[in-house]
């Protein structure tokens, strides 16, 4: 694997829940990126995000990672869950909070 | 743009509903084709995860998203979601300038 490549995974890997957005969660830049942070902010568990426009390495490459063309990209347990209207649909549907208090209760692997 | 994307989605989903709304007026920074939100219902999506939803769209749309497209806001849904909905889908978010 490339080195910014494994440099993602272990990011994905070693967060439970992780968020790579544009901002930050206190200060989004981006509508679908704030969008997904108030839902994970929501369910009250603590998360990671990683602020992909002050990384142009990963802001560059993060796409090819999981073959998911834009952002925000949310990971839950390693893997991908979606972008913002899927995390917010699972938000409104009550199944964000179950899975995300689940994953915040696993060591991380 | 907006007809290519009706085409090419209408042919890969054979969707028995699709809404495709041009919004990048909402977004000063960004070209006139940038950012779309789509409705789609499909008997295609039956039994697939949301991911796997999205990352159908995203690949029949891959040459667009990788050009002037920056942003879309998807719905996917069979059409028993899309009435039990009563055909509505929320707003995309407002632009925060990325």
């Amino acid at each position: 694997m490339e080195p910014i490549l494994q440099q993602i995974d272990e990011i994905v890997k070693s967060n439970p829940i992780v968020i790579f957005m544009k901002g930050t969660p206190q200060f989004p830049q981006c509508g679908y990126s704030s969008r997904a942070a108030e839902a994970i902010k929501a369910c009250g568990v603590e998360f990671a995000y990683v602020n992909v426009l002050a990384d142009m390495e990963i802001f560059n490459n993060l796409p090819r990672y999981q073959d998911w063309p834009t952002f925000p990209q949310i990971y839950v347990n390693g893997e991908l869950i979606g972008g913002s209207d899927i995390v917010v649909e699972l938000h409104q549907r009550g199944d964000l909070k179950p899975m995300l208090e689940k994953a915040a209760s696993t060591p991380a692997a | 743009m907006q007809s290519t994307l009706h085409h090419k989605l209408s042919a890969a989903f054979l969707p028995t509903h699709l809404d495709i709304v041009n919004e990048s007026h909402r977004h000063a920074m960004r070209a006139s084709d940038s950012h779309f939100h789509i409705t789609l219902v499909s008997n295609a999506f039956m039994d697939q995860t949301l991911l796997a939803r999205h990352r159908a769209v995203n690949k029949v749309l891959a040459d667009e998203l990788a050009g002037s497209v920056h942003a879309l806001t998807l719905n996917t849904m069979t059409p028993d979601e899309w009435a039990a909905k009563g055909g509505l889908v929320e707003a995309s978010p407002k632009c925060k300038g990325g």
